[in-house]
């Protein structure tokens, strides 16, 4: 793929505005999701956008969530969560258990992203993943100016104590999907005012997106 | 001994007798009739039959899980659980327990007398399964006229029987709460029962088995057995901090056989009061019923088959500290549970209390269940609380 592929664009992102109490990357992750599916959403940590979707989309939804603490919480609310890893737990589902297995800034905190993806491409119909773009000019700046470890909105933890070990950019993820035959269906980045934005020139998205977006086909 | 035929008559509560007219088949093959199930309820079931929520208890337990207990007088084991405004919220939800088959509390077990000959069953009584309590315990649900139980729920031998319900008779159940337990009863668990069994089959007034007819009660083997018992249902952490190596109303070791520290005073409490309450021979059966249980070997070896295309929603839990049913098993459930896709939700509370953490004041735990119950009761068309 050129470095500067237009995406197919056919449906592009819904322009809704966030309702109060979810976060806007996560209602483009639900604006993507048909109501009445079937939803796996790894690394759901207290249990949003599982809440939302089974709430306002009537979704059939799991969760795994690495941290007890948050397992715990999501299931005292009613949420049907496990306590998991997507490193190692995924390979216990079947193929196409779900419609939808959704990765929001799980990604780079994996230990194994490809393999992760192909998990998620198996699992689900479709994935939707989202991560932190390290391509962001904010990111660069910090580092390239500053010459330390960025510290931006997505990225808010030292460089010591953050989960995050495997950062990339829209640009790097565009790469791993083509070498490694993942379809993506839709990418959308988004600014750092929340806008989304279907990506259209790869290097103008990779430069201005803070977070990548992104819905893949499963295999199979 | 408060725990005598006689007392078992009078207790409060439900009975039913089934089998009377077709006699109910066992694993072992036997054909039990008639006998009685013995049960309590709390709450009322609605006019749909579907708030119902069936309460399994554990190896020593018994159905009056929410009042004060009739022989023992001491509070319901899940009188913390089980009420108004409580995870088992009775205002909301109709709640039973059922004594299990093979038991000591008014479900006939070896200590009632056997139909045959009028005389207790002893060990002529047959050899009864987790699987033959549920089927017991599914006669009572439709003796009560309830199509799909809302909830099965239960801890540790109380968890298999949760699991063998949603296994057996996935139609009659909405949502299954396993805790604490294990798809299989493990070598070392086993080995526990074992002790106990040997205890008292050692016990001279055991008497073969036949200690009734002959005016006898092997109590002290019983006690040793539920000596035993009571260690593994508490961590190491929980027996330092109650009693550590403190010596029991005494300033010095007495250098002899005496209970010199408290905990050998606790356990021989524990070991006294249990035979006030419980049949030696129902003790054997019971605890045979669990190192039978082996989900997996019933399904060519799969615990996944198990459950194949389940509609029931699972919440498994599991406490750190207990070492008798360890999370580790719980996370063999939900594997075999994802491997079908099924819904589960599972929940490790931390806990250093041991395998009674269960039947503690854990609040941890007590919101994980009404959680739970909160938002399968929205699924399953209650409303939410």
């Amino acid at each position: 793929m050129p470095a500067d592929a237009v995406i197919d664009q056919a449906a592009t992102a819904p322009a809704a505005a966030a309702p109060a109490g979810i976060r806007i990357d996560l209602q483009l992750i639900a604006d993507m999701i048909r109501p009445g599916t079937r939803v796996l959403d790894i690394g759901c940590g207290d249990g949003a956008l599982l809440d939302y979707l089974v709430h306002f989309r009537q979704v059939d939804g799991r969760g795994m969530e690495l941290s007890q603490a948050g397992v715990n919480a999501c299931v005292a609310q009613g949420l049907s969560v496990i306590q998991g890893d997507a490193d190692t737990d995924l390979a216990h589902y079947p193929d196409r258990a779900f419609d939808y297995a959704v990765l929001s800034q799980t990604l780079q905190a994996t230990h194994n992203p490809l393999a992760v993806l192909r998990q998620l491409t198996r699992i689900g119909q479709r994935a939707i993943v989202s991560f932190p773009n390290f391509g962001h000019w904010r990111v660069r700046w910090h580092l390239g100016a500053m010459g330390r470890m960025p510290l931006t909105p997505t990225l808010p933890a030292s460089w010591y104590d953050t989960p995050n070990i495997h950062l990339c950019t829209i640009r790097d993820f565009f790469e791993l999907c083509r070498s490694s035959g993942i379809a993506i269906e839709r990418a959308i980045a988004i600014d750092a005012k929340g806008r989304p934005r279907p990506i259209r020139s790869l290097q103008l998205a990779n430069l201005l997106g803070e977070q990548g977006l992104f819905l893949l086909k499963g295999r199979g | 001994m408060r725990n005598s035929p006689e007392v078992r008559a009078r207790l409060p509560g439900e009975r039913v007798v089934f089998g009377r007219d077709q006699p109910m088949p066992l694993d072992s093959g036997v054909a039990l009739g008639p006998f009685t199930v013995a049960y309590r309820t709390y709450g009322r079931l609605n006019a749909e039959k579907s708030n119902a929520i069936l309460v399994c208890h554990a190896l020593t337990g018994d159905q009056f899980m929410a009042e004060t207990h009739p022989i023992t007088g001491k509070p319901g084991w899940w009188d913390q659980v089980v009420g108004p405004g409580l995870p088992l919220d009775t205002d909301r939800y109709f709640v039973l327990c059922a004594n299990v088959l093979g038991g000591c509390m008014g479900t006939t077990g070896p200590s009632d007398p056997d139909p045959a000959t009028g005389k207790p069953y002893g060990l002529q009584f047959p050899v009864v399964t987790i699987a033959d309590m549920v089927r017991a315990q599914k006669l009572l649900i439709d003796h009560l006229g309830i199509g799909k139980l809302f909830c099965v729920i239960g801890g540790s031998m109380g968890g298999m029987q949760v699991l063998q319900w949603a296994a057996a008779y996935p139609e009659r159940v909405f949502a299954a709460v396993p805790i604490a337990c294990a798809a299989r009863h493990s070598a070392q668990n086993i080995a526990f029962h074992e002790v106990g069994r040997q205890a008292i089959m050692a016990d001279p007034d055991w008497c073969g088995g036949d200690y009734l007819n002959q005016g006898r009660n092997p109590s002290r083997g019983l006690s040793v057995a539920r000596m035993a018992a009571h260690i593994t249902y508490l961590s190491e952490a929980a027996l330092h901090r109650k009693f550590g190596r403190n010596l029991q109303d005494r300033s010095q070791l007495t250098y002899g056989f005496e209970a010199d520290f408290q905990v050998e005073s606790y356990l021989r409490h524990q070991g006294s009061t249990f035979v006030d309450r419980f049949d030696a021979n129902a003790y054997l059966y019971i605890t045979r019923a669990m190192d039978y249980f082996d989900l997996a070997a019933e399904h060519e070896g799969s615990l996944a088959k198990a459950f194949q295309g389940t509609a029931v929603r699972f919440c498994l839990v599991s406490f750190t500290g207990d070492w008798l049913f360890p999370t580790r098993e719980s996370k063999l459930i939900v594997n075999a549970l994802n491997a079908v896709a099924a819904n589960v939700s599972f929940v490790e509370i931390e806990s250093d209390a041991g395998h009674d953490a269960f039947l503690l004041d854990v609040p941890e735990f007590h919101r994980t269940l009404a959680g739970f119950l909160a938002g399968c009761a929205e699924h399953r068309g209650l409303g939410r609380s």
